[in-house]
């Protein structure tokens, strides 16, 4: 599903991402741990043509990023930092205005089931700006998987949300799972993504330090390697 | 599916989306307003015209109050989509990007004539000119059009800017100069009652600015909303 290739990403001078070769096979759920600023915001946004890779090959479900990168929206969803909806609109004009950009008929019944899923179904007339930041988090949720894509992109969702709503989370990404969608995930919490993920990568320096599947895992090692890495990125010697 | 009816959707959901927001907040219609008929009460005192004046100056009045709402306009317009990172959710979408431009600019003009359309009768009572000309709001249609599509990418650029309340101005007034002069000069001809022949300059002068500013704009909108 996804391949990257020697991937570098310059803003200005200043190099972010230095040669990132990566891959997930479809159905695979891949977590990325990483110390801030390793680059993993930048490295989402660019399977999700969000920005453009300064070098390097990047294909997702075959196609090349950046020059077919309208396929590539279609089978995507993303999950940002931000949630990308409208203060002014409610939460079902919302879900109905991105329906619309995905060009998706008989939207009204995906609405109401996302609504439900996400347990934001009794207030899907209400104001987004009037929501708080978990309640958007579990609607920025149901937007990215609205079109039902193939591949799922998130960056650190869990930020934000209460006990209920991570429950909520991780019923929808175990039933993306079951239908054999891709999922990669940024995460600080190695518990987590210990605990969700098929396998784990370590992305630091710019570049993939550590990739193992959960099945040849050993916890403890991970645990304090990421816990170096972390360390020696905060103290400064990387 | 095919992809014009897309593209065509994706244009009209945000237009859609736009007027729907404006409705319930009434923020960038309400700043506009509150702003161009401001400015024409500033005029109308500070000047103090006679009415042979008066007609001289009307069309150059106006243009500078429709094009100062104009940008406050954009701005306003182009932060709701910073706002919660909305302008990536419509970048994510599986349409050629320039129906993201198409809508904008559509929502935008559409925005600017309805300001207009209220500015016009109050302005026409204060210094009693009678501004319902076929001819003039044809000029006023025109020149909107050329206003908002050169400001929409413009915003599009300045948007991703720390300083983009004032780059904006700054990079929009030098390069909708033409539209503004011809705009003026058309207006001033129908208010003055000139012979057509005399006005078609301008008016010509106004479409193919129009034309340019639209095809530049669907050439470039890739670029510049890139990363």
């Amino acid at each position: 599903m996804i391949e990257v290739c020697k991937l570098i990403k310059r803003f200005g001078h200043k190099p972010v991402l230095r040669g990132v070769d990566f891959r997930a096979e479809s159905g695979e759920f891949v977590v990325l741990l990483g110390p801030n600023g390793a680059g993993k915001t930048t490295f989402l946004r660019i399977l999700a043509s969000l920005s453009g890779p300064s070098s390097g090959e990047v294909r997702i479900a075959g196609y090349g990023l950046p020059r077919v990168s309208g396929m590539v929206r279609r089978i995507v969803g993303f999950v940002s930092h931000q949630p990308l909806l409208y203060g002014d609109l409610t939460a079902e004009e919302n879900l109905r205005f991105y329906s619309r950009l995905y060009s998706m008929d008989k939207c009204k019944t995906r609405i109401a089931e996302l609504m439900a899923l996400v347990g934001l179904d009794v207030c899907g007339r209400d104001l987004v700006r009037n929501y708080s930041r978990g309640m958007r988090q579990r609607l920025a949720i149901s937007r990215a998987i609205l079109h039902d894509p193939e591949l799922l992109l998130l960056d650190e969702p869990y930020t934000g949300l209460d006990q209920k709503a991570e429950i909520i989370l991780d019923r929808v990404l175990q039933e993306m799972m079951s239908r054999g969608r891709t999922i990669v995930m940024v995460s600080h919490n190695l518990e987590r993504g210990v605990k969700l993920a098929s396998r784990i990568d370590i992305l630091a320096h710019g570049v993939i330090d550590y990739s193992k599947s959960r099945d040849k895992l050993d916890a403890d090692m991970l645990a304090a390697l990421y816990r170096e890495i972390i360390g020696a990125e905060n103290s400064g010697l990387s | 599916m095919n992809s014009v009816s897309a593209y065509l959707r994706m244009v009209g959901a945000l237009i859609w989306k736009d007027l729907i927001a404006e409705i319930r907040s009434k923020e960038l219609f309400g700043a506009m307003l509150v702003f161009a008929i401001a400015v024409i009460l500033i005029f109308n005192f500070a000047l103090e015209l006679n009415i042979q004046v008066q007609s001289e100056v009307t069309s150059g009045i106006l243009w500078v109050t429709f094009a100062f709402a104009g940008t406050l306009g954009l701005n306003r317009s182009m932060a709701i989509e910073k706002d919660m990172g909305c302008l990536d959710g419509l970048l994510l979408a599986p349409v050629d990007r320039s129906a993201i431009y198409f809508g904008k600019m559509f929502g935008n003009l559409i925005l600017m004539l309805i300001v207009e359309a209220i500015v016009l009768p109050v302005y026409s009572a204060l210094y009693s000119v009678n501004l319902f000309q076929p001819g003039l709001l044809v000029v006023i249609l025109l020149g909107s059009i050329g206003y908002t599509a050169i400001g929409t990418l413009l915003a599009f650029m300045s948007v991703q800017a720390r300083t983009r309340d004032i780059l904006l101005p700054i990079l929009l007034f030098p390069i909708i100069l033409p539209v503004l002069i011809a705009a003026v000069k058309a207006s001033n001809g129908f208010l003055l009652g000139l012979e057509i022949a005399d006005i078609r300059p301008w008016l010509n002068l106004l479409i193919v600015y129009d034309t340019i500013s639209i095809a530049v704009a669907f050439m470039t909108f890739d670029f510049v909303v890139e990363e």
